[in-house]
C-alpha cells in the first residue's frame, strides 16, 4: 500500500488542529464547569447539568444545525463575532474545532465530575486552614488529585473531535483543506468510485493515532496513580 | 488566651460551651458525640455556632453581636484533624512547608526544630502514603505547628491509631507541650490521655460544658463519675524524682513531701513527672497496715464521700494540695465509719507514671507510658 496522499495527509494534519484547539479552550471550561456541578449547590443546578448534557443526547445535526443559526454570520452570536472582532466560524476550521469542543463537552464534565467528587473535600478544608485560599487550593490540592480523570477526560474530547461528523458537516460543510478532518475526508473517499484504498488507508491511520492516544493517556495516568499510591 | 462562649444548634442537639484556656494544654474531654468536635470546628472556622463570641488573646475570631466571623484562613490557628490529612500528591516536605508555599504565612518556629522535634527527619522526602498511622500523623502536627498558628487544635489526633502507635505518639505529644510555647486545645475521649498532657480540663456532655478546672482537681469530682467514665476515673498527682534504689530497682517519688515508691522510671532525679492514680487502685485504711505487699501508704485526709447505688462508694481524699481518689465498697465505708475531715492512709496498688521527657529516646521503641 501507498504512503498517504498529500490531501490525505492534510486531512490528518487537520483533524489535530481541529482537535487541538477544540481541547484547549472546551477542557478548561469543562473543568470548570464539572467543579461548579461536583462542588457548588445553586439554583438551577440541574438544569445547568441538563444543559451541559444535551449535546451527548441531541442528534448531532441538531446540534451543527443550532450552531449555523447562533454562529453563522447574521446569527446573534456569529454576527456579533464577524461586526465587532472580523472573526468568523462558519465554514472555517476554527468553527469545525467549535462544533468538536461542544461535541465533545459533555464527554469530558462527567469524568471529570467523578474525578473532582473523588477528591477529598476535608483536604481543600486542611489547605484552608492552612491559609491557603479557594482559587489557589483549588491548582494545588484539588486539580493535581483529580488529574488521572482529567486525562482520560482529554483523550475522551480528542477521540470526539477526531470522528465528529454530523455536526462538523452541518455546521462548517466539508471544504478540503478547511473542514474536511479525517472522518469527513474518509467518508468522502467512500462517495467516489476509486476511493477504496485511500479509505481503508486512513481508517488504519486513525486506528493507529486512537490507539496510540489511549496508550499514552493510560500510560500517564498510571504514573500519576503510582505516584499517589506512594514512591 | 482562648475564650470561648458559644451556642449551638445541631439537628436536634444543643450545644453551649464556654470555657477558657491559659498557657499549656487545655483538654476537652468527653464520650463520642458529646459535641467536641463540633466545639473545635467553631473555634476553627469550620462551621458556625449560633451566636456568642471566639477571641484568642485580644483577637476576636467570631462575636455574633459584633458580626465578626473570621474565615478559617484568618484565624491562624493550627488544627490537627483525626485522620492526618495529608496532601498525598506532596511529599512529606512539601506538606510541612505548605502553610508557608501555599499560605504564605511564616513559621514562628524553626523548621529544623519542628522536624528534630517530632522526629520526622527521615521522612521528609516520602509520600505521605508511604507512612505509617503515626507517621502520618506526627507530619500532620509538624504542618499545623509551621503554620505560624496562635493556638493548636488538635482533634482526637490518637482516636484512629491502635496502642502501639498511640505509645509511639504520645511521648512525642508530651515534649510538644512543653517544648512549643503554644496554647493547645487538645480533644479526647480516653482519659489516659488527658490525664498525661492536659494541664486545663472541659469535661462535655451532652452538648455541655460539665466542669472546667485544672485536672488534677476536675478529675476527683465525684459528681461527675458518669462522664470521666468508671473504669478510669481517678486523679492525677504531679511529683518528682527523689531518688532510685538500686537493689531493688525502683524509684522514689516525693509527691508533697511524701514518697511513693515505683518500679524503676528511666529519669534523672529532681525531674518532674506526673502520676496517673485510678480510684479503683486504691484502698483506704485507719493505721498502716502490716503484712501487706503493697508499699505505699500515704497519710491523707478525707475530703468528701458520695454514696452511689449500688456497692461502690468514692472517697475524695487531700493529699498536701492535691488529691487522690478511691473507691471502696460501701460497706467498708461504714465499718470503718469514714467522714470528711478524717486523717486515713490511702493504700497504693498501682501507679502510672509520665515518663518525663529527659529520658525520651527517639530511636527506641518506647510504651512512653507506664502502668503496672
Amino acid at each position: 500500500m501507498q504512503p498517504l496522499s498529500p490531501a490525505e495527509i492534510e486531512a490528518v494534519v487537520l483533524t489535530f488542529k481541529v482537535g487541538g484547539l477544540a481541547l484547549l479552550v472546551a477542557l478548561p471550561l469543562a473543568i470548570f464547569a464539572a467543579y461548579a456541578l461536583a462542588r457548588w449547590r445553586f439554583p438551577g443546578h440541574a438544569f445547568f447539568d441538563a444543559m451541559i448534557h444535551m449535546p451527548l443526547v441531541l442528534p448531532p445535526v441538531v446540534t451543527g444545525y443550532v450552531l449555523l443559526i447562533l454562529f453563522g454570520r447574521h446569527g446573534p452570536i456569529g454576527g456579533f463575532l464577524y461586526d465587532y472582532l472580523g472573526i468568523t466560524l462558519a465554514f472555517r476550521w476554527t468553527g469545525a474545532a467549535l462544533a468538536a469542543g461542544v461535541m465533545a463537552f459533555p464527554l469530558m464534565v462527567r469524568p471529570i465530575r467523578l474525578a473532582i467528587e473523588a477528591v477529598d473535600p476535608k483536604l481543600e478544608q486542611a489547605a484552608e486552614t492552612l491559609g491557603a485560599g479557594r482559587i489557589v487550593t483549588f491548582f494545588i490540592v484539588t486539580l493535581p488529585l483529580a488529574l488521572p480523570g482529567i486525562i482520560a477526560a482529554a483523550l475522551m474530547g480528542f477521540a470526539k473531535a477526531m470522528g465528529e461528523f454530523g455536526a462538523t458537516i452541518t455546521f462548517v460543510s466539508n471544504i478540503p483543506g478547511e473542514t474536511r478532518t479525517l472522518s469527513l475526508a474518509l467518508y468522502t473517499f467512500t462517495q467516489s468510485p476509486d476511493g477504496d484504498v485511500a479509505a481503508l488507508r486512513l481508517a488504519i491511520t486513525a486506528a493507529i493515532i486512537a490507539f496510540g492516544a489511549v496508550f499514552a493517556s493510560e500510560f500517564v495516568s498510571r504514573r500519576l496513580a503510582r505516584r499517589l499510591g506512594g514512591g | 488566651m482562648l475564650s470561648v462562649d458559644i451556642e449551638a444548634k445541631l439537628g436536634t442537639f444543643h450545644l453551649s460551651a464556654t470555657f477558657e484556656s491559659s498557657a499549656g494544654v487545655t483538654a476537652l474531654f468527653g464520650r463520642s458525640g458529646a459535641g467536641k468536635t463540633s466545639v473545635v470546628h467553631m473555634i476553627a472556622g469550620l462551621s458556625r455556632p449560633m451566636r456568642g463570641r471566639i477571641a484568642v488573646d485580644d483577637m476576636v475570631l467570631y462575636d455574633s453581636d459584633r458580626k465578626i466571623d473570621l474565615s478559617p484562613r484568618q484565624r491562624r490557628i493550627g488544627h490537627v484533624f483525626q485522620e492526618a490529612r495529608l496532601f498525598p500528591h506532596l511529599t512529606v516536605r512539601r506538606n510541612l512547608t505548605f502553610s508557608h508555599w501555599a499560605g504564605g504565612r511564616t513559621a514562628s518556629m524553626p523548621f529544623d526544630e519542628v522536624v528534630e522535634l517530632l522526629g520526622i527527619g527521615k521522612l521528609l522526602d516520602r509520600r505521605p502514603a508511604k507512612l505509617s498511622g503515626g507517621e502520618r500523623q506526627r507530619v500532620a502536627i509538624g504542618r499545623a505547628l509551621l503554620s505560624g498558628p496562635r493556638i493548636l487544635l488538635m482533634d482526637e489526633p490518637l482516636a484512629s491509631l491502635d496502642q502501639a502507635r498511640k505509645s509511639e505518639i504520645l511521648p512525642y505529644l508530651d515534649r510538644l507541650r512543653r517544648e512549643a510555647a503554644i496554647p493547645i486545645v487538645y480533644v479526647s475521649h480516653s482519659l489516659e490521655e488527658v490525664a498525661r498532657l492536659a494541664e486545663t480540663l472541659v469535661i462535655i456532655s451532652d452538648g455541655k460544658v460539665e466542669a472546667v478546672g485544672p485536672v488534677g482537681e476536675v478529675m476527683t469530682r465525684l459528681d461527675l463519675g458518669p462522664a470521666t467514665g468508671r473504669q478510669q476515673a481517678g486523679a492525677v498527682l504531679d511529683g518528682r524524682i527523689s531518688s532510685y534504689d538500686e537493689e531493688w530497682d525502683l524509684t522514689h517519688i516525693d509527691v508533697e513531701g511524701q514518697m511513693i515508691e515505683v518500679p524503676a522510671v528511666r529519669a534523672e532525679i529532681g525531674e518532674e513527672v506526673r502520676l496517673h492514680l485510678r480510684a479503683r487502685d486504691i484502698a483506704l485504711a485507719l493505721e498502716v497496715p502490716g503484712g501487706l505487699s503493697i508499699r505505699n501508704a500515704l497519710p491523707v485526709t478525707v475530703l468528701e464521700i458520695t454514696h452511689e447505688r449500688g456497692p461502690y462508694a468514692e472517697v475524695v481524699c487531700a493529699l498536701g494540695a492535691q488529691r487522690l481518689r478511691a473507691r471502696i465498697t460501701r460497706a467498708s465505708l461504714v465499718a470503718l465509719g469514714l467522714k470528711p475531715g478524717q486523717p486515713v492512709f490511702a493504700l497504693v496498688k498501682s501507679v502510672a507514671v509520665d515518663r518525663p521527657l529527659a529520658s525520651l529516646d527517639v530511636e527506641r521503641d518506647n510504651d512512653g507510658f507506664m502502668s503496672r
